[in-house]
């Protein structure tokens, strides 16, 4: 008798199509038929083409011999070695112009950031003009000025551009003057790499001092005469002569020796990092000016220079905003590397779309080359992340 | 009196600085920054200079001049062309109409398309494709602007036609374009031969008008309570996110077959639109969570409260919230949507990058050109896309954004 109570029944009586319960359960098997549905379809329909074009699923082709060529290829490779071993060719030349890149577009974005910040309005007015340049082309149009006009506009072997270096501009590339290790160089890089350490170790160690006790403890000199003293031993014990400066020489109808940039090479790199530096640019002068006003007034008032000002109010504050959006710079410049393939840089993409073309690879070849894309973004952020959630929370 | 006027000269607000004091505070107003000057003066002046000369006196346009079809509508077919001339004057129609129903920003766009076609109409240039008809064409496209504001102003016009025109535009317009089977009036016309400047727009247009719904779906399903949903997008976005565009368009265009029924034939140009579509949708998704993730949870469990379902809550009080907090990083994705459209090159389709590219090849004498076309893409795709900027600038403004975000 008791159920017949309005409040009871009302709430027994929910019927069962607006009961949320059971309406996400509902939702839940329908979104799962439809989706698993769709998956096994579209298996169906790739077995019977698989069948049909007899293709490979196996990545057992990665031991076949490749069969195509690559040309300059950062690590040994032959026409005759494994497809394994060019893919690996191209994901060094990625690894190459990305990380490249990325070097060179965070000192050109940092450059421009500053330049457009200055007081000076000429010299801002240029890095404004730079900004909205580039923001606003695509990339692609951007590679193809770089690399078929100005690149195309240099001239023949016979005629290289001669730059102090020297350095010698053609056709075939930009051949640079480039230190080489001599058979005694190891011993000097190895004395550089334990000065390294020493220093590392030194000024941790004794900035931690400085900051419990508040005594002066140099560290700074401390370790920089580390680095300068490992530096001299290197030296001496690798005989004086750690390098020899490789210089590009004529030889018949080509250069040989010196560091060779391939015009393929130079210009994907050339485009990538002022393509992305004027991105970084405005990352950085956003950072900057969302660091209060009165920060900086009142680290002036307590008497820092202008350089205590920069790197102890400014920059610590600045990049908790500034290192989150360039993460997925630094990630858009990797994953923008792969329109090389538009003018013929042999790096993962261009190496995996010859290897498609070689019958019925294509499903394991597009598995490999999206597989490397995303470890290496997964990689990328994760590394960056870590860094950025230390400087978080040192801040904090 | 004469106490109370110099108070209120008191609070007006500083002069302006003149023209010499601004010059002193901007140029000359320490050592460095008058040296910067000095350097720099000279600097820009030559260089201007050297571009000047080069762009009327040194270029050679011809490469740019001798094709505006080739540039516009690439190969399709040019006794069809009054086809694609319509879907341009009812897009501008429409213009025209909201700009009457909803002036602001649509008023400047409407003025600025106006005013480019009336000077494109009266070109003080002889050209063979500059015809008197294609010139009456061009300055009428500036009067169905103007009709269309004053059908706008009649108020028997309601927002929900002009809404549904928009949406029905599309279809209208790709019917068209691609005309039906073969029939005399509309034969149909293959998508091999559609090119330049359409191509572009349509790759855009299309991936904006279908990947922000995707976008908004894919951030709900990954903010969904359904662990299913919830994995499903989750996986769909950070795989399209972590690989290249070009992945994404090589995917629909040589795997995605593979995984279709044979007898399945997609064309070409709309397989590059999935590509595009899939590829903004997962960035468009990821902003969204960002402003779902903004919207207070009091305006939900108010919304609960006042008995709202789950889905009248997302519609009407999630939604709207979210969207307007990420209007101007949505904005910048579709941008960067439209300079993106540019890698259907690398997969064979002639948009607008890609007629430069086969104009500079067909001819070796364009070889020699190619410095003047490259630089005339690059100024189209950034006149473009630099008024897109700026229109979503005065559009955050418009909406009180610009302080919050």
């Amino acid at each position: 008798m008791t159920n017949d109570h309005p409040a009871v029944r009302s709430k027994t009586n929910i019927p069962f199509y607006r009961d949320e319960r059971i309406l996400q359960i509902f939702a839940q098997v329908v979104s799962t038929v439809v989706i698993i549905g769709i998956l096994i379809w579209a298996i169906i329909n790739f077995f019977r083409a698989a069948e049909a074009r007899n293709m490979t699923l196996t990545f057992g082709f990665l031991k076949d011999s490749a069969g195509f060529p690559i040309s300059n290829p950062p690590i040994a490779y032959e026409p005759v070695m494994s497809t394994g071993r060019a893919f690996l060719v191209g994901l060094v030349n990625t690894l190459m112009v990305s990380g490249l890149g990325i070097v060179f577009a965070v000192i050109l974005g940092t450059l421009i950031a500053l330049a457009r910040l200055s007081s000076n309005w000429l010299l801002s007015r240029i890095a404004l003009i730079y900004i909205e340049f580039h923001r606003n082309i695509p990339l692609l149009v951007l590679l193809f000025i770089w690399y078929f006009v100005v690149f195309g506009m240099v001239p023949p072997v016979q005629e290289s551009i001669i730059w102090p270096g020297p350095t010698f501009v053609n056709k075939r590339g930009v051949y640079l003057s480039w230190p080489r290790l001599t058979e005694t160089g190891s011993i000097f890089m190895i004395s550089i790499a334990i000065g390294l350490l020493l220093a590392t170790i030194a000024y941790s160690m004794l900035r931690k001092r400085r900051k419990i006790t508040g005594k002066e403890t140099y560290y700074i000199p401390a370790s920089l005469g580390l680095l300068i003293i490992s530096f001299i031993v290197g030296w001496l014990l690798s005989g004086g002569t750690p390098f020899q400066i490789d210089s590009p020489y004529l030889d018949g109808f080509n250069y040989q020796g010196g560091l060779r940039l391939t015009p393929e090479f130079a210009g994907m790199f050339i485009s990538l990092s002022m393509y992305t530096g004027a991105f970084i640019a405005e990352v950085i002068r956003g950072g900057i000016q969302a660091v209060d006003r009165g920060q900086i007034e009142a680290a002036r008032a307590v008497g820092l220079s202008p350089l205590q000002v920069l790197s102890l109010v400014i920059m610590p504050q600045a990049l908790r905003i500034i290192i989150p959006p360039m993460i997925s710079q630094f990630l858009n410049l990797t994953k923008n590397s792969s329109l090389a393939l538009a003018i013929g840089f042999q790096e993962v993409f261009s190496v995996g779309k010859i290897a498609i073309n070689q019958a019925g690879r294509a499903v394991p070849v597009f598995a490999m080359i999206m597989i490397t894309y995303l470890s290496l973004s997964l990689l990328t952020s994760f590394i960056l992340n870590i860094y950025n959630r230390r400087i978080q929370f040192v801040l904090r | 009196m004469a106490t109370l006027e110099n108070k209120l000269e008191i609070i007006q607000p500083p002069l302006p600085p003149g023209p010499l004091k601004w010059v002193k505070e901007n140029l000359f107003s320490g050592f460095f920054n008058t040296l910067m000057t000095i350097v720099l003066f000279p600097v820009i002046s030559i260089t201007l200079f050297l571009v000047l000369k080069w762009v009327f006196l040194g270029a050679d346009w011809r490469a740019v001049t001798q094709f505006p079809m080739l540039y516009t509508v690439g190969q399709y077919p040019r006794d069809q062309i009054w086809r694609v001339g319509i879907v341009l004057s009812s897009i501008l129609l429409f213009l025209g109409i909201s700009w009457g129903k909803w002036g602001g920003l649509l008023r400047t766009i409407s003025f600025t398309a106006g005013l480019v076609f009336i000077i494109m109409a009266l070109l003080p240039v002889q050209h063979p494709q500059l015809t008197l008809g294609m010139r009456s064409y061009l300055g009428s496209n500036a009067l169905i602007i103007l009709v269309g504001y004053f059908i706008g102003r009649i108020k028997a016009v309601k927002d929900i036609y002009i809404v549904i025109g928009w949406l029905l535009i599309p279809f209208f317009g790709i019917v068209l374009l691609a005309g039906i089977g073969n029939s005399s009036i509309l034969p149909s016309v293959p998508t091999t031969l559609w090119g330049g400047l359409l191509v572009t727009f349509l790759l855009a247009a299309g991936g904006i008008f279908l990947s922000f719904p995707l976008g908004v779906a894919l951030a709900l399903g990954r903010r969904s309570s359904l662990p299913v949903v919830s994995a499903f997008s989750t996986i769909f976005i950070e795989m399209i996110r972590g690989v290249p565009l070009v992945t994404i368009l090589f995917m629909f265009s040589i795997i995605l077959a593979l995984f279709l029924p044979p007898e399945s034939r997609i064309d070409r140009l709309v397989r590059a639109l999935m590509a595009v579509t899939v590829f903004s949708a997962a960035y468009t998704a990821e902003n969204v969570r960002g402003g779902l993730q903004a919207v207070p949870l009091g305006q939900i469990e108010a919304a609960k409260a006042l008995g709202m379902g789950n889905l009248k809550t997302k519609i009407f009080i999630e939604l709207p919230q979210a969207l307007r907090a990420v209007l101007p990083s949505i904005v910048g994705q579709f941008i960067s949507l439209f300079k993106d459209t540019t890698l259907v090159v690398i997969i064979g389709i002639n948009d607008f990058l890609g007629i430069g590219r086969s104009i500079i090849n067909s001819d070796p004498e364009f070889v020699q050109l190619r410095m003047e076309v490259y630089i005339f893409m690059a100024l189209v795709y950034w006149v473009f896309s630099y008024f897109m900027s700026l229109a979503s600038r005065r559009l955050e403004a418009a909406m009180g954004l610009s302080d919050t975000l």
